[in-house]
């Protein structure tokens, strides 16, 4: 079986950037996988299994980023993945924002 | 950006007392709240935040290494602080294991973009091996905070 790498960009939506949820998210789900997984901005290119990694992009709101996966499920992790990353960017901030106190 | 860039000095704790999730988030909230402008701070109020924030997924990202955050309306800058265990945290890591080196932050609740700037200056920092075994090794206040102003890889 010949493997195979898939790309596909994608753009952050979420005001808050790709932010450590989404970061932590992305990678516990890339390492269900066997395929590799990297993800590129520009010229850097990071391990998508590394948090760590992750963070490094410090992607904002409207940053292209390049989904590459490969191996033998990159057929299946290349959907799953844009998927987590679109559904993320979508997502409001559930942080509720604290009252403001004056001391 | 450096991490001495918004860690601040005299917050930092070269050898954490708690040994708990709960005890480690409030031992660096109050350590971090002397140390600042806002001296007066409610801790409990940031504490909660930040236990707020650790019940939707852990900031235990692995590597030994926990990233504990929130943003805080009374901060008008990024303010942080780290914290050296030396027995080790459970910290429901997403690897599972035990975490030694904490970085904690509070950043306004409008900044996203040095929220991320400075995750990204912690992360490159504490996914340098040598790095993190050098604060493991520090045992003074100003052993890690020059460590943090040279930064990974000088």
């Amino acid at each position: 079986m010949t493997e195979r790498t898939l790309e596909k960009k994608v753009v952050i939506t979420n005001p808050m950037g790709f932010h450590m949820r989404p970061v932590a998210a992305f990678a516990t789900l890339a390492r269900q996988f066997q395929s590799d997984v990297y993800l590129r901005r520009e010229d850097q290119r990071v391990n998508g299994k590394s948090p760590l990694d992750l963070l490094l992009l410090a992607a904002e709101q409207g940053t292209e980023l390049t989904l590459e996966v490969s191996g033998p499920d990159a057929a299946t992790a290349l959907p799953a993945l844009v998927e987590l990353l679109t559904n993320y960017a979508a997502d409001p901030d559930p942080e509720p924002p604290l009252p403001t106190k004056r001391h | 950006m450096r991490m001495s860039d918004f860690v601040l000095r005299d917050a930092i704790i070269p050898d954490l007392k708690a040994t708990s999730k709960e005890g480690v988030i409030r031992e660096m909230v109050e350590s971090l709240l002397a140390a600042s402008a806002y001296k007066n701070g409610d801790v409990e109020e940031v504490v909660r935040a930040i236990q707020k924030r650790e019940m939707l997924g852990s900031t235990g990202i692995g590597r030994g290494v926990a990233i504990p955050h929130t943003k805080h309306s009374s901060v008008d800058r990024l303010i942080g602080t780290i914290a050296v265990s030396r027995t080790g945290v459970a910290f429901d890591s997403l690897d599972g294991e035990p975490v030694y080196v904490f970085v904690l932050l509070v950043s306004p609740q409008d900044r996203p973009g040095d929220h991320l700037r400075a995750l990204e200056n912690v992360s490159r920092s504490l996914r340098d091996d040598s790095f993190v075994g050098a604060l493991r090794r520090a045992r003074t206040r100003e052993e890690i905070w020059t460590l943090l102003e040279g930064g990974a890889n000088p």
